[in-house]
């Protein structure tokens, strides 16, 4: 038979979204919704590196117990601003805002978001926020934490707080924004015969992001801001010397950054099922739990910010309470991890990067979700709060959660957005370079955390050397891992092969037009007959010899 | 699990096993689901990788059955982690009433200790074996956290209020006491020591340090100097302000209708903010001492109120003098880790 | 399976409507799911000084009295009923937008305007009254300290605060770091609401709205009454505490 990667590709059409009209301004003014999911993945993309040279400093200082290669007052302004351009500047918008961006108009056959401008100015908004970020940081820095407890942030820190804390102030609003717009484009602009089981869990997943994305990020907005005002004020909101409590502001700030985590893993794992079922060729296994699941775990999360008070003296009952609510939340995402590997069974695996993405995922995910539980655990917790146990906890969800989702993503719609195929050989290979990379960096944490070593040291008692060690040197492994995708990402635009409409054969929305697609996204507005993951047409269930023929045409 | 790499810290106090053992079972779990979902993953896509460019496996919808078991099990396991880790929280949340009591401040960057006895100590805690201690933490400034891995244990000092942590401390060393809030410049260096000694070893500790005086005896002082006897009496006995002595750990009713217990953060309030929480029967009339005391004093007059007994007479803390139930001929303190 | 069908093309496409929807109806839909949205996002918005004036309320209740009583119940009264009066004029302007009597919606949009000034001139005096009274919490204003037993006009002096009993001046304060927060962050959002009450008259004159096209003017009502329904709130909450101690 006659192999699908035929040499007799067509050349896409002439005109796609990236030549459609030329010029700084068609871009920085553009409404399609497309260009701009490309515009937040550049900047992006540099947010993150500049948030992992902060980690690469991090590492570097921790190789030995003292506090030799930086100082003390620099060490809390690196490990702070790590935190918050990490989490506030790649993590939060990184999957929504480019892959959501990209692909919630075309997955649900509409032309663009509900709301093009507000698209555009959530990036603007953005980008003001980065700035304002970035004056702060070079201006001196941030020492607060990411967490900005107070009366420290208030009263005690001689860094620009008021500064960073009005960058993420406006930041928040691109987030805000975002959200919105992806609520209402699901809930009105699905083209006909697209019912909500229908969708691909990708949205369903961008739903249930938008949700905590909506309903979360006003409240650190207030936080900050009251933060701010009572550093320039001198009032007393939440320092006990002027007649505030100290715990408001954990409460406060937690409600929100609890579910913030789930902001950042919810369209990982939206992505995930897409990679699962369309390179495994079957349909997601219990498609309706994990639909549910997504937006369980939204409402969960706004349930268990209190986990974060556990050591604050907060009362034992409401310790209870949030402790059973966490372990809770925990079973949704139990639940698509054995849909995900259900659906492998009796399928056809494809090893493509995307799926050695996803693979990874399931993994550590697992294990980061377990960790998780240790710290549900009240009297577990009370030993393992602020120490390394909860920093290896949270960087398998974020690294080796949301980021291998990003990349997985990355890859899979690589070809839509570009046009352009990535080296498949060099995609495998970065995977297990980052693979081995994050594990061998995060696994001795755990360790470390519970023999007691405490985050945000800079110099450590010796007896913990040995954990640090293994960890730099896997930071080293991770970092040159990462590199590779950014340099054959962007090699492959200029030299990678052509990628046709539907490299992949695939039934999906977005593999059903041109490879870029045109700025209208479809010629005609598809009436949709079909589930998420149909590969097969209905009449033949056995294993078939061929494609269904309209996957290989537009 | 002493060996090349640890993978415990010292098991010093009465918790540490408990939670060791919690920590194993999660481990053992965590173990469990990782090793099982990884197998039969890799098992999955080794043989069900694909074999011809063209197949396409036959579609499967999905399973109620498999869906209740796989939410109900975890569910129940996941119980069992909460019950089993609320069971061991609950029994370390509440100190025990005999217990004896230090007095702890923190401030950037280092820990003041300050025993009922009157021994001082920066950074460093001296403690026998086998005897509840319950200590009573603030802080100056920031918030810290009082951590010491081989008891387990921790909890947040917050300034403004007392919290409290209580060990029973089962293997005499010396242990690692480090700050675990972020708490600025000098946080990795707020750390020091917890020695744990035998009762013998300890009373001859007490008896080697004896310089300052009693918490409470400098609380007394203070309580002359400041003035408050001549509102509360000489002793306590009160006037034109409440009765103090016997006061501590009764409840009392407030102008507002409100009933509070009078223990060290009710205290504590009424000598920076009197008004806040007055006494039924009483006029505004207390002045403010905020900004007047040090947190140190604070401490002080309240060790001294807490001892003033119904009637007048004061009765010393429970203070660690000789235990009953010393063992003689006990062995030296050695220096562990 | 998999079929496509050509979008009819509108016979006389709405010059309002937009490239990306397909009829104005799903436009119209969209923009009021996104304003109720928006909404909500503003509630928890406002909800975090709610839940700061719930604590500090519950710590402190006699300050806060004592603070509440200072604020004039007048003009707060009058506020409110100047508000709850241009709620009605903008959902009459939208009534009227929807069955196209140009001349009514715009003397409707007119009056919401006129009475959203009239409040923020109300609270303008308000706040230049507290300045004079030293009633300016913490730093904002330098040299300006926090005082509220300041007589500035005599023994009769109608703005001399009476502490209550238990209620102390650092307390007191932060009923009005509270009061100036919150009544502060609606103000703005009022100002925001005159603005675009401006747009919406500019282009009611030049007819843009009418029976087809009307969802700005029942978007951006959605949005006034909103602001209207947090001042309702507020209202009760900051002038109404502890009246019954007023001799």
């Amino acid at each position: 038979m006659k192999p699908i990667e035929s040499f007799e590709v067509p050349l896409p059409p002439k005109v796609n979204y990236i030549n459609a009209t030329y010029g700084l301004k068609s871009w920085l003014l553009t409404k399609d919704h497309k260009r701009i999911a490309l515009l937040y993945l550049g900047s992006i993309t540099f947010f993150f590196f500049i948030g992992g040279i902060y980690a690469l400093m991090i590492r570097l200082e921790l190789l030995t117990p003292q506090g030799d290669f930086l100082q003390s007052t620099t060490y809390n302004k690196v490990f702070t601003q790590h935190g918050i351009i990490m989490i506030f500047f790649f993590l939060i918008p990184s999957i929504p805002a480019t892959l959501g961006n990209f692909l919630i108009p075309m997955m649900i056959g509409a032309k663009d978001l509900a709301f093009p401008r507000i698209n555009l100015l959530s990036w603007y908004v953005y980008l003001l926020g980065g700035v304002i970020t970035i004056y702060a940081l070079l201006a001196g820095g941030v020492d607060t934490g990411w967490t900005f407890y107070t009366p420290f942030s208030t009263t005690f820190s001689n860094s620009y707080v008021v500064a960073t804390g009005l960058g993420i102030f406006i930041n928040g609003f691109s987030s805000i924004l975002t959200g919105l717009n992806f609520i209402v484009t699901i809930h009105t602009m699905r083209a006909p015969g697209m019912t909500w089981m229908r969708m691909p869990l990708f949205l369903w997943s961008h739903y249930a992001t938008s949700l905590i994305m909506v309903l979360g990020t006003p409240v650190i907005a207030i936080t900050v801001l009251l933060l701010a005002f009572e550093r320039v004020a001198r009032v007393g909101i939440f320092d006990p010397a002027l007649g505030g409590d100290p715990v408001l502001f954990q409460h406060l700030f937690w409600f929100y950054s609890h579910p913030a985590v789930y902001i950042m893993v919810l369209p990982s794992m939206g992505v995930i099922s897409e990679l699962i079922a369309n390179f495994s060729r079957k349909n997601i296994f219990g498609y309706t739990f994990v639909a549910f699941s997504s937006i369980a775990i939204a409402v969960f999360g706004f349930l268990v910010w209190g986990h974060h008070l556990f050591v604050t003296s907060q009362s034992v009952y409401a310790g209870m309470i949030f402790s059973f609510l966490s372990f809770a939340v925990a079973i949704p995402s139990a639940i698509k991890v054995f849909n995900w590997t259900a659906t492998l069974y009796k399928s056809s695996i494809a090893y493509d990067t995307p799926m050695l993405y996803a693979l990874g995922f399931i993994g550590l995910f697992t294990i980061g979700g377990m960790t998780g539980l240790f710290l549900a655990s009240l009297a577990v917790d009370v030993h393992l709060s602020d120490t390394y146990f909860v920093v290896a906890h949270f960087h398998y969800i974020m690294v080796g959660g949301a980021l291998m989702g990003y990349l997985g993503g990355l890859h899979y719609w690589w070809p839509k957005i570009s046009g352009r195929m990535y080296p498949e050989g060099w995609g495998r290979f970065s995977a297990l370079v980052i693979f081995v990379g994050f594990n061998l960096t995060f696994l001795p944490q755990f360790v470390a955390g519970y023999l007691g070593m405490p985050r945000r040291y800079h110099a450590y008692p010796p007896e913990f050397q040995v954990f640090n060690v293994l960890s730099s040197a896997g930071a080293s492994i991770l970092g040159f891992g990462m590199l590779i995708p950014a340099i054959y990402f962007v090699w492959s635009m200029r030299y990678g092969r052509h990628a046709e409409a539907n490299p992949w054969h695939l039934p999906g929305l977005e593999w059903r037009t041109a490879s870029p697609p045109p700025t209208e996204n479809f010629e005609v507005t598809p009436i949709v007959t079909w589930d998420a993951y149909e590969f097969a047409p209905r009449e033949e269930t056995e294993v078939v010899g061929k494609f269904r023929p309209e996957l290989e045409r537009i | 699990m002493q060996g090349w790499i640890p993978l415990v810290p010292d098991s010093a106090s009465s918790f540490s096993w408990k939670v060791d053992a919690l920590y194993f079972y999660l481990s053992g779990i965590t173990l469990f689901f990782t090793l099982l979902i990884s197998t039969v993953l890799i098992f999955f896509v080794i043989r069900y990788r694909r074999r011809t460019p063209y197949e396409i496996p036959r579609p499967v919808e999905g399973s109620h059955k498999l869906e209740t078991i796989w939410t109900i099990i975890p569910f129940v396991i996941a119980m069992t982690m909460f019950g089993w880790g609320a069971r061991v929280y609950f029994d370390q949340y509440k100190p025990p009433d005999n217990a004896i009591e230090v007095y702890v401040v923190g401030k950037q960057w280092m820990w003041k200790l300050q025993h009922a006895t009157g021994q001082r100590e920066i950074n460093e805690l001296h403690v026998p074996v086998n005897r509840k201690i319950k200590l009573i933490m603030t802080t100056e400034d920031v918030i810290h956290d009082f951590f010491v891995p081989a008891f387990r244990t921790k909890a947040d000092v917050i300034p403004g209020r007392y919290t409290t942590l209580w060990f029973e401390a089962t293997k005499p060393g010396r242990y690692h006491l480090f700050c675990a809030e972020y708490c600025g410049m000098n946080h990795s260096g707020m750390t020091g020591s917890v020695i744990v000694m035998e009762q013998r070893e300890f009373d001859d500790w007490l008896s080697g340090n004896v310089g300052s005086t009693t918490p409470a005896a400098a609380g007394q002082q203070l309580y002359q100097t400041l003035g408050c006897a001549s509102c509360h009496g000489a002793n306590g006995e009160g006037g034109r302000g409440p009765t103090l002595a016997g006061i501590f750990g009764t409840e009392q009713q407030l102008q507002s209708g409100q009933k509070v217990t009078v223990n060290e953060g009710y205290i504590r309030e009424s000598i920076t903010n009197p008004q806040a929480k007055l006494v039924m029967g009483f006029g505004p009339i207390m002045p403010t001492f905020q900004g007047q005391v040090s947190e140190d004093q604070l401490v002080q007059l309240i060790a001294y109120i807490k001892s003033l007994r119904a009637g007048g007479e004061t009765t010393p803390t429970v203070a660690a003098s000789p235990s009953p139930t010393a063992r003689p001929g006990a062995s030296p303190t050695r220096n562990i880790r | 399976m998999a079929s496509h069908a050509t979008t009819a093309p509108e016979a006389h496409s709405h010059p309002a409507l937009q490239h990306h929807f397909e009829n104005m109806e799903q436009q119209r839909e969209a923009g009021t799911l996104g304003m109720w949205i928006f909404l909500v996002t503003e509630i928890m918005f406002f909800g975090g000084m709610f839940l700061a004036y719930t604590l500090y309320r519950s710590f402190y209740p006699m300050a806060f009295a004592s603070g509440s009583n200072h604020l004039d119940l007048t003009f707060g009264a009058v506020n409110t009923g100047v508000l709850i009066l241009s709620s009605f004029t903008m959902a009459m302007a939208v009534y009227f937008t929807q069955v196209g009597k140009q001349r009514p919606q715009v003397i409707c949009l007119i009056l919401t305007l006129i009475l959203g000034l009239t409040f923020l001139g109300i609270k303008a005096k308000e706040y230049s009254d507290k300045y004079h009274d030293h009633l300016i919490p913490g730093r904002l204003i330098p040299g300006n300290p926090f005082n509220p037993e300041v007589a500035q006009h005599g023994d009769e002096d109608p703005h001399k605060l009476h502490l209550l009993e238990g209620a102390t001046v650092e307390k007191v304060e932060m009923f009005y770091w509270i009061y100036f927060a919150m009544t502060g962050m609606h103000a703005l959002h009022m100002i925001i609401g005159a603005g675009l009450l401006t747009y919406l008259l500019i282009f009611s004159l030049k007819r843009r709205f009418g029976p087809e096209y009307h969802s700005p003017v029942e978007v951006i009502g959605l949005y006034w009454h909103f602001v209207d329904i947090v001042w309702i709130f507020l209202f009760p909450l900051l002038y109404l505490l502890g009246r019954h101690y007023v001799h």
